[in-house]
Order: structure tokens, then sequence, then C-alpha cells
């Protein structure tokens, strides 16, 4: 659907280096990244809206590195909603009408019925709701049939109630075939709606795979440490084991390759509790060093010998267990749960 | 009595000081005129000519500015450049040269000796002491006040709104005027007037180009010199008269859309 091949770009104070990939028909994709990473100029890029310094942009097949954003057939949504103020919600929707060769008014009144508009279409944009605004833009940009969104954190500044509205309709319109390609910054976005993802920083692509294959198996130290995986440890791989640096010995899942690797565990896989069962391996006592609450959950850390763990847990799992600082507890997590970096460091 | 309230009285009792200014000078001139005179010069053509020449000449003036200007304004707003701050500083030297340099400035540059006055003459147009002459020392001093206006208002409009809709299919040109155009409709209108009111007001550069014909200012100066005071103020109290009312009709109009924005 998007292929993106070696594209790069120079807007002078930050740029994209070589950059490919490509987002199938029908697909939800992701990108994730820093702030200032350039997740936004690419999609921009993507529109049209900066022209690249080299490579090739296609879009279902077609070459359009040299076309004009209006000659593309790839619709933007920007966080901000970008609502023409001058316009009401009717005419805001159709603006994109006018340039079509047969404008589809049925289709259009289809959207407004399933963004639930009806009742708002001659009001400005100014008077609405963000998350109303956010339904206004996402309907005007599926009335032109675009063959794929560009959706730049589109829910990002919405009240909580309205994101998983949008997130419903994102899911939706995703589901009747629409290909969508989103920047966000929010991992549980990512989980729930994304097929795949790409992780950008600095201005490259440093991977790119189904989500839970990123987030489990990163490919570098950069990417786990951005996609949260905390636990990690240089380590020296040997028979079925890995030896970290300072003295605990891990049990692995399957043989590695041997020699000094990084090895990683998402603190979500990490167990923490009074008596856990041993099953294989990888249990531990440890110190809790501190707890920090993270919203909804805890992040326990816990000194293991001379490593230093994070797991995360419930308040009432944390009463339940009666950890608190400076305290005993086990540890422990399963063989499957350790990730081998596959680059030796 | 609150701090808020002791605040606001603070700013009202030194502002008001600058608005008095403004009215003072303005309101005597009205309330010490010689109405029987102002009457009798409403009549006089030569007055009612130079009225006349200075609207319609600052109106040139300003129509020239925003062909040219509006495109500049906009390319201003929309690019970072090196230079770019320079070049904003040169759009702004005819506020600080003193006019009466500039008009020497231009007399210079377009009198028949130089190149580009030489153009003019052979194309049969006089650019001294002629309507061309007020209009080129016209636009030369009203130039910023337009740019600087139209290049705030564009900047104003976020290049978001212009982006998507560009990705929705509509052209450049489309873009310009039916999105980004009509949101900086204010801040353009304004330049307008702005650079009309320039134009109007001009004097200095105005009587060096071209002391004949004679625009309003230059009559007033014509008369103070010749007859003084006396038969000087009537032209003034007319030109301030004339003034205002554009002003005003101008100021209402803008205003006017705004509410029917709103109402809609």
């Amino acid at each position: 659907m998007i292929r993106l091949e070696d594209i790069s770009i120079d807007l002078g104070d930050f740029r994209l280096d070589s950059f490919s990939l490509s987002v199938g028909e029908g697909e939800f994709f992701m990108l994730v990244g820093p702030s200032g990473a350039g997740k936004t100029v690419l999609l921009e890029a993507i529109a049209g809206l900066h022209d690249p310094s080299s490579g090739r942009v296609l879009v279902s097949g077609r070459d359009v590195t040299r076309l004009a954003p209006e000659r593309r057939n790839v619709a933007l949504v920007y966080q901000d909603y970008a609502l023409f103020p001058h316009l009401t919600v009717k005419e805001n929707i159709s603006w994109g009408l006018r340039f079509a060769k047969d404008p589809d008014l049925g289709h259009v009144d289809g959207l407004v019925s399933l963004m639930r508009l009806e009742s708002l279409l001659h009001r400005f944009p100014g008077t609405l709701s963000g998350g109303e605004q956010q339904r206004v833009a996402l309907a005007r940009a599926l009335a032109v049939k675009p063959s794929v969104i560009l959706l730049d954190e589109p829910v990002s500044a919405l009240d909580p109630r309205f994101r998983e509205d949008l997130q419903d309709y994102l899911s939706r319109i995703n589901r009747d075939g629409m290909t969508l390609v989103m920047v966000t910054h929010d991992f549980n976005e990512v989980l729930s709606l994304g097929h795949r993802v790409a992780v950008i920083l600095e201005g490259t692509l440093q991977q790119v795979g189904e989500v839970k294959s990123v987030f489990r198996e990163p490919l570098n130290r950069q990417v786990a440490e951005f996609v949260g995986m905390k636990n990690l440890f240089r380590a020296e791989i040997g028979d079925r084991k890995a030896l970290i640096e300072g003295g605990a010995t891990l049990v692995l899942n399957g043989q590695a390759a041997r020699g000094g690797y990084l090895v990683g565990i998402r603190p979500e896989d990490v167990i923490i509790g009074r008596d856990i069962p041993d099953k294989g391996g990888n249990c531990f006592w440890g110190k809790v060093v501190s707890i920090v609450s993270r919203g909804m959950a805890f992040e326990v850390i816990l000194q293991v010998g001379e490593m230093k763990l994070a797991g995360r847990m419930l308040s009432s799992s944390l009463v339940r267990e009666e950890i608190h600082v400076g305290g005993d507890c086990r540890v422990g997590f399963s063989p499957e749960s350790i990730h081998v970096f596959s680059k030796s460091s | 009595m609150n701090r808020s309230f002791r605040e606001r009285w603070f700013m009202v009792l030194m502002g008001s000081f600058l608005v008095i200014y403004i009215i003072w000078p303005l309101a005597g001139m009205f309330i010490r005129a010689d109405w029987r005179i102002v009457a009798s010069t409403a009549k006089d053509a030569q007055v009612v000519g130079a009225l006349w020449r200075s609207i319609w000449t600052a109106a040139a003036s300003t129509a020239i500015i925003a062909l040219f200007g509006t495109p500049l304004a906009y390319f201003l707003a929309r690019n970072n450049f090196r230079g770019k701050s320079v070049l904003e500083a040169i759009i702004d030297v005819p506020i600080m040269v003193p006019h009466t340099v500039a008009g020497i400035a231009i007399l210079m540059a377009f009198s028949p000796k130089a190149p580009a006055g030489a153009l003019l003459v052979r194309a049969g147009l006089s650019p001294v002491n002629s309507h061309l002459g007020i209009i080129l020392a016209c636009t030369f001093v009203s130039i910023p006040f337009f740019v600087d206006s139209a290049r705030d208002a564009f900047y104003g409009v976020s290049p978001r709104l212009e982006n998507v809709s560009r990705t929705l299919g509509a052209t450049f040109p489309h873009v310009f005027f039916r999105i980004t155009l009509p949101l900086a409709k204010k801040g353009i209108i304004s330049g307008l007037i702005m650079s009309w009111a320039r134009g109007v007001s001009e004097f200095g550069a105005i009587v060096i180009v071209a002391y004949h014909p004679m625009i309003a200012p230059t009559l007033i100066y014509d008369r103070f010199a010749t007859f003084g005071l006396k038969y000087s103020t009537p032209i003034a109290v007319q030109l301030i008269l004339v003034c205002l009312a554009m002003f005003v009709i101008l100021r209402l109009l803008v205003a006017g859309k705004r509410v029917e924005e709103q109402g809609s």
C-alpha cells in the first residue's frame, strides 16, 4: 500500500536518513519514537508536504514522489484537528468533495451518521468539544475515500473518555478496510490497536515488526529502553544459561549463540511475592529498594545480588504479599520471558 | 479599595494622558475653526480636487502594494531562511527614513536623467510633478504598513490547515483563496487601511517628488505658508473629517463582517 524506499529528508534543523518502510493494505500501522524523532515529518512526507532529497514514495504501487499532495489520495489527520474555523461542520466534511470528479454524497451521509455528527452539521468547529472536532476531522478525511489515512497523535489531546471513543472509531474504520498509519506516544494504544509498529529514534528507523515482537524482542538497547524493557543486563551466554555480570545465573529457554550478549526482561514479566513456585530456576531472594507509583500499578525495584530488577505490582498484591521497602521477598521470571539480544555486546 | 481596582485605575489614568494628547489638539482645531470659511472652502474646486487626489492616489499605491506585497508577506510568514531578518529590516526601512529623505531618494531614482525615470518618460509617463510621482512616493512610505500586517496575519493561520486541505484535493491557489486568505482577512484589511491612511497623511516625501498637482497636505502647507493659519485650518478640518469618515466606514465594514461570521 505504502512503500518508502531510501527516503532522506533534510529540513535544516532536522533530518531523516535513508528510510525504508512498507505498510500493507488494510494494516493498522504504528509509528513510535520520542518527541522530535521525525514522526510528523515522515507522515507529512508521505502526504507530499515535504520533498525528499532522495528516495521514492509509492502509494498503491504508484510512484508519487514528485506528485503534489492533492494528487496522492493520502489523507492526514492532526492532533489539533486542523478544522477550518470559518466553515461549518458540514462544509468541513464536504471540503474535499468539491475537487472529486464524481463526489459520493451518499458516502458522506453514511460517515455523518457513523460519526454521530447529524446534530452538529451547522455548528462551527470552535463550538465543539475535542472529541467532536476529531470525529469531524476523521469524517472529513474519510469523505474523499483516501487510499490511506495518516494520523498524527489523533487522540492524545482528548479527554480520556473521548479517547477510548475515538480509538473505537479508528479500530472500526480499520476493520472496514481502511489502511491507517498512526503516530502515537501511548504504548497501550500501540498494543491494543496496532498490527505492526516502527520505532524511530533520532531520525533513523530502529526496528519494524509485529507489535508484540517489538515489545518483547527489541533489536538493541535503545529500542529496549524506549519500549519499556527496564531490566537490561550484560551476560555471558553458554549452554542454555546466561551468566549475569555480578553473579546470578539465569536459565534460558533454548540455546542462543555463545558469547557476550545483552539480555532483557520486561517488568511485567517479573513476579514478586512471599512464595513463588520455583519452576526451572530464575527464582531468587531480593531486597525491596523502592516502590514507585506508576498510575494504576506500582513499580517495585529489587536488589538481587549485584542485579537491580524492576517489576510491576498492583496495590492489592503489594498488600497481600506484604511488600515494603527494606523487606525481603522472592522474585522470579520464566525462561521464556528472557530476551537475548541478537547483536553481541 | 481592592487591589485589582487600584491597578486598573492606575492604568486608566496613565493611559488616558496619551488618548487626551491625541484628541485635545484635534478637537481644538474643530472648536476654533471658522465654520463660515470651512463651508466656503468646501466649494473651492482646488480644495475638493486636492482632497480627492489624496484619496485616490493613496488608494492606488495601496492597490500596488497589496498586489506585490501579499505574496511577499505570505512568503515571509511561511519560510525561514538565512537573511530573513535582514529582508524584514529592509521592508521596515521606509518607517525609519525621514520622509524628506525618502522623497529625495525617489526623486533621484525616477528623475528623467536616471535609467528608471528615463524609461518612464520614454513610455510617455512623467514621474516628477505628476500623479505618478505622488503614487511613487506614497507607495515607498506605505509598504511596511501593509506587508508587516499581512505577514502577521498569515503567520496566524496554521500551515496545518493548508496541509490538510491540500491532502484533501485542493490545489495551492484554491487553498490560498478559500482557506488562508479568508482566515487572514482581518489582518490584511487592517494592513490595507493602515497603508492607505499612511498614503493620505504623507507630505514630506510627496512634496519633494510632486509639489504639483497638489494633494491635500501640500495644499494645507501652501495655504499656511502664503495666507497663514486662518486659511489653512479649514482644509485641515476637512481632511480630518474625510479621513475619519473613511476610517470609521472601513473599520465598521470589517467589524460587521466579523459579527456576521459569529452570528451564523
